[in-house]
């Protein structure tokens, strides 16, 4: 396989860190006054789940009255301290909370020589950040009073989490994957049905994690008064982008204190691999309102956004709407979803959350597209040089890191969020590097 | 709620329109002549180029000589999320065959030539893609009534009240059983021409019976806006004779789509199937007599 170098220099205007800005925050705050003030807003989403003139609901009539229920359900809860309890001690006892960050030292050196931290969501349960979701959603499925529980997976790593939380919460499960996916990801199939899940094969459509989506959409419609739809990313029809954001807001709650207490300071640049979106705005939610600190959401970029193999919907694609919002989708000239690719089944998604669509608008993040080649890359470096194997979607934001170093030098401090562990990938590195039948790897 | 959309509950059709006051859309006029009959109205549904965009204008022939009095022209989406797989498959078909947009809107015009009233039947993005006023300005002088908009609710479609009223056309919402009262009287007072309403909580797709929920879900809507607002007609579900005549007793327009698209795949060359789809349409068309004697 080749090793190419990565292809761009990503550099925000407006929104790039500033190689001075060592100082602790309040004096960065002076020093840097230039985030585009509506970014920093903390009341978004508006009463309909607008993020400006992303979001929005775009569902059946039959759903609203569902979704209401949740958004109010989800407002009570939030407010409620024995939720917000039961929710703490599942975090801390069940998932392992809070989730390390690791100085990767060895690493770092192929970064331009930067600081670069790792947001540990790999050594969670179940092996990524999706936890964190679904033990809040299935928590609110009993206090809606419902027993039972669907969801979409495309990797199968919502679904092993939400088969997981089934599990240990007594409720039905059933997890819709695109018959794609399920060849694809055999063995998650297998962990979910140990969990005790149902697993769906979708037939229909391209047979990958657009059609799961559609096919529970079409589950919900019909089972609503006993389900709960426990969608898996920021995307969707409000108030999921608020509400997974929420549950996923611990990661940049923990992250940010860690990085000061680690380092004095906030960190330069925060970074994080971007499917629909929901592990990228957990940890930007708390770094959003800190003008001096970049926030950069990497995209998959297949074989090239110029090339028609490629999941990045905000760098490859256009305003639309898609699965309930308003959002960036990849569509052709009459507003057909066009299939995406990537080689992380986690990214493999035409679309993006409505609020990552707003922030890319207002400039706040920088969103920038990784091919398969660059995330493999940093797949393998992370590997040899920290011994830690992560997630292909998480090595996207590492092949980011990458760039994002190089322009920052030895004095820039990056966190990134290690979405996940690459357990479940190794079948496919595997086969992308030569490794199997004892065949050697080629040399970097 | 925008305070303009009101003038569609019963008041000028054509809304922004100066002739609104006296002109009426197709479909209007269609509903009219039915009510006048002391009957339901028939309304059937089929994607545009399915099984390709020739054949799919012969199919919808058949059903308005077999009896529909207004043709839904579904615009084949790519995820139609509130279908079943009866019209999933159909909808497939059409998009393999090359259906676009502007084929969509041929097919409303020969549908127009035939005397039926034509509506669209489409997801919004496909419309949010080609601009909603050009759009409706297209489907106007392609001869269209009106558009049904599945995934949009009144809420979002502050543009979309704009691009009809400035065409004169009618748009058609949808009401659930799981929609609140406030719902319904939003949701009606935003429609014109009729209000959907699904008779079940689900996709689209044939059933053995008609839910008991539909007849409930009519007399609400109905009561929503004191006085009287838009027609209501029923779709999901309704596949033979009884069915359409039960939904006819209490309904003003009875809508079949699944039963259509079934006919079509079934059948062996697209002959046969159309004189299955001709059948069929008079099969319902005796149900909504029959509802009301
Ligand atoms: C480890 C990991 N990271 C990231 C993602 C992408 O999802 P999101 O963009 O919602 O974080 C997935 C999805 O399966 C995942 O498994």
């Amino acid at each position: 396989m080749p090793t190419p170098r990565p292809a761009a220099r990503a550099r925000s205007p407006g929104a790039g860190p500033d190689r001075k800005g060592r100082a602790p925050r309040a004096d960065m705050e002076k020093q840097m006054p230039s985030a585009t003030p509506d970014s920093v807003r903390s009341d978004l989403p508006d009463a309909r789940g607008h993020y400006g003139r992303f979001g929005g609901r775009f569902s059946p009539e039959a759903l609203i009255a569902a979704l209401d229920q949740v958004a109010q359900e989800w407002d009570k809860a939030k407010a409620d301290p024995a939720f917000r309890a039961e929710l703490d001690a599942l975090l801390r006892d069940y998932t392992g909370r809070p989730s390390l960050l690791t100085e990767a030292a060895r690493f770092a050196e192929h970064c331009g020589g930067a600081r670069v931290l790792l947001k540990r969501e790999d050594l969670n349960h179940t092996g990524s950040h999706k936890i964190n979701n679904v033990l809040g959603q299935a928590l609110l499925t009993k206090r809606m009073g419902k027993t039972r529980v669907i969801a979409e997976t495309g990797a199968g790593q919502h679904g092993v989490a939400t088969a997981t939380a089934c599990a240990l919460m007594g409720l039905d499960c059933v997890i819709y994957m695109g018959e794609e996916d399920t060849r694809r990801q055999a063995l998650n199939v297998a962990r979910m049905r140990l969990l005790g899940a149902e697993v769906v094969p979708v037939s229909v459509g391209s047979r990958t994690l657009k059609d799961a989506i559609n096919e529970a959409f079409r589950d919900w419609v019909a089972n609503v008064e006993t389900t709960h739809y426990l969608f898996g990313t920021v995307a969707g029809p409000h108030p999921f982008p608020a509400l997974v954001r929420d549950l996923h807001y611990v990661i940049g709650e923990e992250a940010r204190a860690q990085v000061l207490d680690l380092t004095g300071r906030l960190p330069d640049a925060v970074a994080a691999c971007v499917g629909g979106g929901s592990n990228a705005m957990g940890i930007f939610a708390a770094f959003v309102g800190d003008p001096g600190v970049a926030l950069y959401g990497f995209e998959a970029g297949g074989e090239g956004v110029q090339t028609a193999r490629h999941a990045a919907a905000i760098t490859g694609g256009a305003p639309g709407v898609f699965h309930g919002a308003r959002t960036y989708v990849l569509q052709d000239e009459h507003g057909q979803t066009l299939p995406s690719h990537s080689i992380s089944a986690g990214l493999d998604y035409p679309a993006v959350g409505p609020e990552h669509a707003w922030l890319a608008d207002t400039g706040r993040v920088s969103y920038r597209a990784v091919t398969d080649a660059e995330a493999m890359e940093a797949f393998r470096l992370l590997s040899r040089t920290e011994g830690i194997i992560p997630a292909i979607e998480s090595a996207h934001a590492l092949a980011g890191v990458r760039r994002i170093g190089e322009q920052l030098g030895p004095d820039g401090v990056i966190v990134v969020n290690l979405s996940g562990r690459g357990d479940k990938d190794v079948d496919t590195a595997a086969t992308y590097f030569g490794l199997v039948d004892g065949e050697g790897e080629e040399q970097a | 709620m925008n305070e303009r959309t009101n003038g569609g509950t019963g008041a000028a059709p054509g809304g922004a329109d100066e002739q609104g006051a006296t002109s009426r859309t197709a479909l209007q006029a269609a509903l009219a002549r039915a009510e006048a009959d002391g009957r339901a109205a028939l309304i059937g549904y089929l994607p545009a180029g399915f099984p390709d965009p020739e054949s799919s204008i012969k199919v919808i022939e058949a059903m308005v000589e077999g009896g529909c009095d207004v043709i839904e022209v579904g615009l084949p989406y790519s995820d139609p999320t509130m279908d079943g797989p009866t019209i999933q498959r159909a909808a497939d078909t059409a998009l393999s065959a090359g259906t676009t947009p502007a084929d969509v809107l041929r097919v409303v015009q020969a549908t127009a030539a035939t005397g039926a009233a034509a509506l669209v039947m489409t997801y919004w993005n496909p419309v949010e893609r080609y601009g909603p006023a050009r759009f409706c300005a297209d489907l106007a002088a392609a001869g269209g009534s009106g558009v049904i908009t599945p995934d949009l609710i009144p809420e979002e479609a502050e543009e979309w009240f704009a691009a009809t009223d400035a065409a004169g056309l009618d748009r058609i919402f949808l009401v659930a059983p799981s929609s609140s009262d406030e719902r319904l009287r939003l949701t009606a007072r935003a429609s014109r021409g009729f209000v959907y309403a699904a008779s079940l909580m689900g996709v689209t797709g044939t059933r053995a019976q008609v839910a008991g929920t539909a007849e409930k879900l009519v007399a609400r809507t109905r009561s929503a806006i004191p006085g009287g607002g838009p027609a209501v007609c029923v779709g999901l579900g309704i596949s033979n004779r009884s069915q359409a005549a039960e939904v006819a007793a209490y309904a003003d327009g009875v809508i079949a789509g699944a039963g259509f698209c079934q006919r079509v795949l079934d059948a062996p060359d697209l002959e046969t199937g159309i004189s299955a789809v001709r059948s069929f349409a008079e099969e319902l068309a005796l149900g909504v007599r029959d509802g009301r004697s």
